[in-house]
């Protein structure tokens, strides 16, 4: 699996740019939710803050709380090391189901799926 | 008892000294001195030693204290009432060692003591202060109250600041005053272009309120996306990677191809696949070319299935298309209408950065094959296309910065004005396919409807050679990416072969009893190609192994016609594209991708000439007879 997650670090975007602003976005985190096994998406801001979801409110809190700590602390963590490297992305795999982080500049984007529905 | 002495010891005379040495004073002590840093002997010593000490109450009458007590001047008799002894005396004794009486009222001093004075002499006299006639008498007085005045100023604001610093707290702070120095700097060069600077940051900042809440998450989202994609199809991606079949072993010299990732995008039901090439540069990305009745050019990541990374509609179909070799954000494309353009993936926008148009010189029919050819000596990019229409023409690109009184884009770099050059080659047969060689930048073959194969150089107007190649339309000619001499061709006549451009007649050719559609070299070896027929079958050929029957003869993709057909340049996976719009990935098993066999305990060689001599040792077996 190291040499496929390292082939998706490396990523292939060259540029933007086919739908109106906004609107590519939107697409993609419809068809994030329509994909086989998602069970919810959270949108949480750089303080923590869950801006969109959709899961109920306590449960969006609680994963927004805890996951935001936890980004936190392995992107301080990668910095450290070499401080020009940054966190790409996180995955938490764990029995039931497997939580994948994406942090951005001011974002993280958290998606909990479970792979084997 | 009692010591026992001799006569003679009785009579000793022993001398005894009185001294005034206290001799229980010690005589080594011994003090720190900073300034000196070391211990020094205290050399004088206090020799006195105090054997009875009494503080009392008793004042000595002709002391200046007693008198002002009383209050009376110097010198003058009194009587005090009370005394005080409050000196302490001290008696100095001689120490002796032989017993003698100490007087101790010589060393006592004169006390007085209390006489009781007559009634009349008390009005002269003062009174005096003694505990026992003394009264004291005070009075209250009214004491103000006490009130406490202050004011309390409003607190300065506060707010608890708390931060890390961490190495790359640090690094991100200087890498952001790097970032402010620079603009500085570009600010002062810029300072010209005032007027339109304002106008173009009004535009920026534009854009970036409106980008600053969602659209931020685009990398991220795509990232998540692709990370669901990896999970869903997990297996497919275990076998892109690590899958080797094993049951190849005993395939003999068959080799199969295993379906990997299959990609579909709704909005292209009812177009036909193309055109497909692969990015050179991200070897996951490739492009796709569709047409029928509308076209769209689309590319897709084989890290995500499932949607297009890039969507270009298009009015007319797409026939060809070609992604430049160095910079691989330049896609050139060939439509139905005859017009060819350039697509910058890097920039925003439907649209390509340039369209050929009637004035401009477009085909008059459909343009079947693009090819980027490097950069000119003025470093332009340039790209030629071949049409039914009979022309073979030459674009190149000039890049052009805009005025500023135009107020566009200052200092962007536009492709504006195309066509420069335009070579027209006359051929009375119209262009089906062109490719240009590997290694000779200028020599090119062009495959034509009447199923001739013309081989050309840019610069002269005249063919080298005519191969009488096919009966029907050659859909697809190729040089080989090794040897310098071969080169592959198909056509709808249901044949392959292969040809050395220096002799006339086909050194090899293969019937696939089905209309062939599209044929391809393999990167990786110079004996290995790959046919699609339009009955659905795959066809690998590894000249090496089997001169005359494929390796791997497998029907894919349900059994649609296939069109398409490319190998990807750095992995072992061929793309198919079928007329349904549906391109799929397949992995090469091992047996087709087999290097030579070396005996034991020789080393493989590696490189380019292998694949050279291996094609030229073919070449020769097949010539071989020929010859004789």
């Amino acid at each position: 699996m190291d040499s496929l997650s390292l082939c998706l670090r490396s990523f292939t975007v060259i540029g933007r740019g086919l739908l109106p602003i906004g609107a590519e976005v939107e697409e993609t985190l419809k068809r994030i939710q329509g994909q086989k096994g998602v069970q919810g998406i959270i949108i949480v801001n750089s303080e923590g803050i869950p801006i969109k979801t959709t899961l109920d409110n306590a449960s969006t809190m609680q994963y927004a709380g805890l996951l935001h700590q936890l980004v936190m602390k392995a992107r301080s963590t990668v910095r450290d090391i070499d401080p020009q490297n940054d966190l790409t992305f996180m995955r938490v795999r764990s029995k039931k189901n497997e939580i994948m982080i994406a942090p951005d500049k001011d974002y993280f984007l958290i998606v909990i799926q479970n792979p084997s529905d | 008892g009692q010591l026992a002495l001799t006569e003679a010891e009785l009579k000793e005379e022993i001398t005894r000294t009185l001294t005034t040495n206290n001799p229980h004073a010690p005589q080594n002590i011994v003090r720190y001195s900073f300034k000196e840093c070391s211990y020094k002997p205290v050399l004088v010593m206090d020799q006195m030693a105090v054997h009875f000490e009494m503080e009392g109450n008793l004042v000595y009458r002709d002391l200046d204290e007693a008198r002002r007590l009383e209050g009376l001047p110097k010198g003058s008799y009194l009587n005090i009432f009370n005394c005080h002894i409050n000196t302490a005396f001290k008696v100095n004794m001689l120490f002796p060692t032989v017993k003698t009486k100490v007087t101790l009222a010589k060393a006592i001093p004169h006390v007085c003591f209390p006489q009781v004075t007559p009634a009349s002499k008390a009005d002269k006299e003062p009174k005096v202060r003694s505990q026992f006639n003394f009264s004291e008498m005070a009075s209250q007085t009214l004491n103000n109250p006490m009130t406490e005045i202050s004011c309390q100023t409003e607190p300065p604001q506060h707010c608890t600041f708390s931060a890390n610093a961490n190495q790359w707290e640090i690094y991100d702070a200087y890498v952001e005053e790097l970032q402010k120095q620079e603009k500085n700097k570009e600010k002062q060069k810029t300072i010209q272009l005032k007027e339109d600077g304002d106008k173009s940051k009004k535009k920026m900042m534009l854009t970036e309120t409106q980008n600053d809440d969602i659209n931020k998450l685009g990398k991220a989202a795509k990232i998540i996306e692709r990370m669901l994609h990896q999970n869903r199809f997990d297996d497919i991606a275990q076998d892109f990677k690590y899958f080797e079949d094993p049951s190849d072993e005993f395939r003999g010299q068959q080799g199969t191809i295993l379906p990997l990732w299959e990609f579909h995008y709704d909005k292209i039901k009812k177009l036909s696949v193309t055109a497909l090439c692969w990015n050179k540069k991200y070897p996951d990305l490739f492009s796709v070319g569709l047409g029928s009745w509308r076209g769209m050019l689309v590319f897709y990541s084989l890290k995500n299935s499932t949607f297009p990374e890039y969507i270009y509609p298009t009015s007319s179909s797409v026939l060809c298309l070609d992604i430049h070799e160095q910079r691989s954000y330049l896609v050139a494309v060939g439509f139905y209408d005859g017009c060819v353009a350039v697509y910058n993936l890097k920039r925003e926008g439907q649209e390509p950065v340039y369209k050929s148009t009637a004035k401009t010189g477009k085909h008059t029919d459909p343009v079947w094959q693009v090819c980027w050819q490097n950069d000119d000596i003025e470093n332009h990019h340039n790209f030629y296309s071949v049409s039914s229409d009979g022309r073979v023409v030459s674009w190149t690109l000039i890049k052009v910065i805009k005025d500023h009184i135009k107020r566009m884009y200052s200092c962007c770099n536009v492709y504006t004005s195309v066509v420069v050059l335009e070579a027209i080659f006359s051929y009375l047969s119209c262009g089906t396919s062109m490719d240009f060689h590997k290694q000779i930048d200028y020599l090119f073959l062009v495959g034509t409807e009447q199923g001739k194969i013309h081989k050309c150089k840019t610069y002269s107007r005249q063919y080298l050679e005519t191969y009488a190649a096919h009966d029907m339309p050659v859909d697809t000619v190729k040089w080989n990416y090794f040897h310098p001499n071969v080169f592959i061709s198909c056509s709808s006549d249901w044949t392959v072969k292969i040809w050395d451009h220096t002799i006339n007649t086909p050194i090899f050719t293969f019937d696939l009893k089905a209309a062939v559609g599209d044929v391809a070299w393999a990167p990786y070896s110079s004996t290995v190609f790959a046919a699609v027929t339009t009955d659905g079958t795959v066809h690998i050929f590894d000249l090496n192994i089997n001169k005359d029957e494929p390796l791997c003869q497998q029907a894919v993709m349900a059994k649609h016609r296939l069109t398409h057909i490319e190998f990807n340049p750095t992995h072992p996976i061929i793309i198919v594209g079928d007329i349904r719009g549906d391109v799929a990935s397949f992995k090469l098993s091992p047996n087709l991708r087999q290097k030579q066999k070396m005996k034991k305990g020789q080393v493989q060689p590696k490189g380019p000439e292998v694949e050279v001599a291996k094609m030229e040792k073919l070449l020769r077996l097949m010539r071989g007879p020929d010859l004789e």
